[in-house]
């Protein structure tokens, strides 16, 4: 399914409010690698991230994502998962209700053995039923690593992959991590290095041009 | 710089024209205006009421058409053309809405009517208001000319409703139009020659103001670009 | 069944769902509604308006209705945060018409609420056309939806939500208002069906126009 997975990044700029955050940023990643992104608080590393899901617009360059030679266009929900602090789960619903809808807004039938599966992953198994603004801020983050994984993606972005989380957790994640490079594309933005045992690319944000 | 002095030259002609020129039962000199009955001397309000209301709408086109090339292109000079576009669209609304206000106590006896003309030059009113609330409540610039592009936009589809609308629900206190659909003037020659020459006039006074705007606006954004943002 | 319809409805349903767990908007609407009417009842007293008045008020009370719950499927993302998560989820057009979906249902609600306890409370309404009345409730409602449901959009990405909407709906619904309060006034005459005609035909070009706009213009106000 994802062999053959390549997701290029060419000339990145972005203008925020006239100010440039970054500009030039190019890189290519393919299938089992992993893209590290580095840099101080304020750099654009969640910029970046947001870019290449879809969910901004450069102000200048293009993302490309191809699949088996062919290029995806706009079909992210399909291709990404991402794991961020921005992006929030519905906290009226239940941790089970929420990945369902990770199926069915993507147009998708929710595979309920899939979705217990994946709350045993990230280890909510036992309060799968309860609203998530019950969860702990520690629990709240695995939902979202259930949520983002839903759909097998090609891509998966973690954003921050350890907040809030206990030795437990990182050791969830640390699989995760290890699964996501067996099958497809791996990008990881953080500040801690320790987060990722291995990578192939790294874009460092601290020392990318700014005008 | 000629063309600003030709433009200023033949407007205040035309606004001299516009007062000077006798109204005459009869009209038998070449610079004889006609009196239009029920109207008489008060009949020079053309000159200066339909301009401004019809400047009020070439703002309004003017800010569509660039917001429309905004998004398209994302090119923020095309958004400090639409915003000029409608800042002086929205004045000359005002100037339309306060001009025919005074003309409707003149000749109907009330400021206002909600006859068909009244009706639509204050929901234009309305759309300008709308327009600019909405720009000084997005911070984000990208954002904030995108939606004003977007609500142009909307605005611009339902707006041609009110032409089908009004007939059919408003009675009208309007005078005929002297000018109708039909092409029938009852404006005699000189009439018609002042009439337009101060559609044209003002016109072109528009859109010297629309060009220093623009001029203005874009030092603004350029200024701000400066290191330290 | 498409993909993109399934998108549609789930994202219609999700609206519901949290609605009915929340009852934000509802029970406020309700609230709303009969505070309004009863407003109107006491100010009337025991006089007698009109029937265009009549017609007139009712439409009025739809309106701050309306401006009171239809921004709600928009605004509860932004402030919540779960706009981006449905921007990943799925295409701009998918999320605009299960938002319009959700408004639409929203909206005859509403209405049919608003209009039997009109009808009920407030003596001299009268409807002696009936057909020519329920005609116009229901293209009104879709036109209602429509128009806002594209504004809610426009002001859940900007900052003082709550004023900004009926100033931003009134202008754009205003075609709406007075085509369907015209129309109320023909039913309360007893005018004939056909006489009603050249409405419902403005009533349901305004719809194709604002909805075939909406969906134009909703990609540039929902991407960033």
């Amino acid at each position: 399914m994802t062999d053959t997975v390549l997701l290029t990044a060419s000339d990145l700029s972005k203008v925020f409010n006239r100010r440039m955050i970054f500009r030039g940023i190019s890189f290519t990643v393919s299938a089992r690698e992993t893209l590290l992104i580095t840099g101080r608080n304020g750099s654009g590393k969640s910029t970046i991230v947001k870019m290449l899901a879809g969910l901004l617009t450069p102000t200048v360059g293009t993302v490309t994502l191809a699949l088996g030679g062919r290029a995806e266009g706009e079909r992210h929900a399909m291709n990404f998962g991402l794991v961020s602090p921005y992006l929030q789960m519905y906290d009226e619903f239940s941790a089970e209700e929420n990945i369902r809808f990770a199926f069915s807004i993507r147009g998708l039938k929710p595979d309920e053995d899939r979705i217990a599966g994946l709350l045993a992953l990230v280890g909510l198994g036992a309060r799968k039923q309860d609203p998530v603004r019950t969860y702990s801020s520690g629990m709240k983050q695995r939902v979202k690593y259930a949520f983002a994984l839903a759909h097998r993606p090609p891509v998966l972005m973690l954003d921050e992959p350890m907040a809030n989380l206990d030795s437990d957790g990182t050791t969830m994640v640390q699989g995760v991590m290890a699964d996501q490079q067996t099958r497809g594309i791996l990008v990881v933005a953080t500040n801690d290095l320790g987060d990722v045992e291995r990578y192939d690319k790294q874009v460092n944000l601290n020392d990318v041009p700014r005008s | 710089m000629a063309l600003r002095l030709l433009l200023a030259l033949w407007l205040t002609l035309v606004i001299i024209l516009g007062f000077a020129l006798p109204m005459v039962a009869q009209p038998q000199q070449w610079y004889d205006l006609p009196i239009i009955p029920g109207l008489e001397e008060k009949a020079r309000i053309i000159f200066f009421h339909v301009p401004t209301a019809w400047l009020s709408v070439v703002g309004f086109l003017g800010s569509l058409g660039y917001g429309i090339r905004y998004l398209r292109k994302k090119d923020p000079d095309d958004d400090i053309k639409s915003a000029s576009a409608a800042g002086l669209g929205f004045m000359f609304c005002i100037l339309a809405t306060v001009t025919g206000a005074i003309w409707a106590k003149f000749s109907w006896g009330t400021y206002w009517n909600w006859d068909p003309r009244q009706t639509s030059i204050f929901v234009l009113l309305l759309i300008y208001g709308a327009y600019f609330a909405l720009r000084s409540a997005v911070e984000v610039e990208e954002k904030k000319a995108t939606l004003a592009a977007v609500y142009a936009i909307i605005a611009g589809v339902t707006m041609p409703f009110f032409m089908f609308i009004m007939p059919r629900i408003l009675a009208s206190l309007h005078p005929e139009p002297i000018l109708n659909a039909q092409g029938k003037v009852h404006m005699n020659t000189m009439m018609l020659v002042v009439f337009l020459s101060s559609l044209a006039g003002f016109t072109g006074l528009y859109y010297w103001m629309w060009k220093v705007h623009v001029r203005i606006e874009r030092l603004r954004y350029r200024h701000v670009q400066l290191p330290g943002g | 069944m498409t993909a993109w319809l399934r998108s549609v409805i789930s994202i219609y349903r999700k609206d519901w769902h949290s609605e009915l767990r929340t009852r934000y908007a509802i029970s406020a609407l309700l609230m709303f509604v009969v505070t309004t009417i009863s407003i109107i009842l006491f100010s009337l007293g025991s006089e007698e308006a009109p029937p265009d008045v009549l017609s007139g008020m009712l439409w009025v009370v739809v309106f701050f209705g309306a401006m009171s719950g239809l921004s709600r499927t928009f605004v509860t993302e932004e402030e919540r945060g779960t706009s981006m998560t449905l921007q990943l989820l799925t295409s701009p057009g998918a999320i605009y018409f299960g938002k319009l979906l959700f408004n639409l249902v929203l909206v005859f609600g509403l209405n049919a609420v608003t209009i039997s306890l009109y009808a009920i409370v407030i003596n001299g309404f009268v409807i002696r056309t009936m057909s020519i009345f329920l005609v116009a409730v229901v293209l009104g409602s879709v036109g209602f939806a429509a128009a806002a449901t594209i504004i809610a959009a426009i002001i859940a990405r900007a900052s003082t939500k709550g004023t900004l909407y009926p100033v931003l709906s009134f202008p754009i619904l205003l075609p709406l208002l007075l085509t369907v309060i015209n129309a109320t006034r023909l039913a309360s005459e007893g005018a004939f069906f056909s006489e009603a005609v050249g409405e419902f035909q403005l009533l349901i070009s305004y719809i194709v126009v604002v909805v075939t706009a909406s969906t134009m213009v909703f990609e540039y106000v929902w991407k960033d």
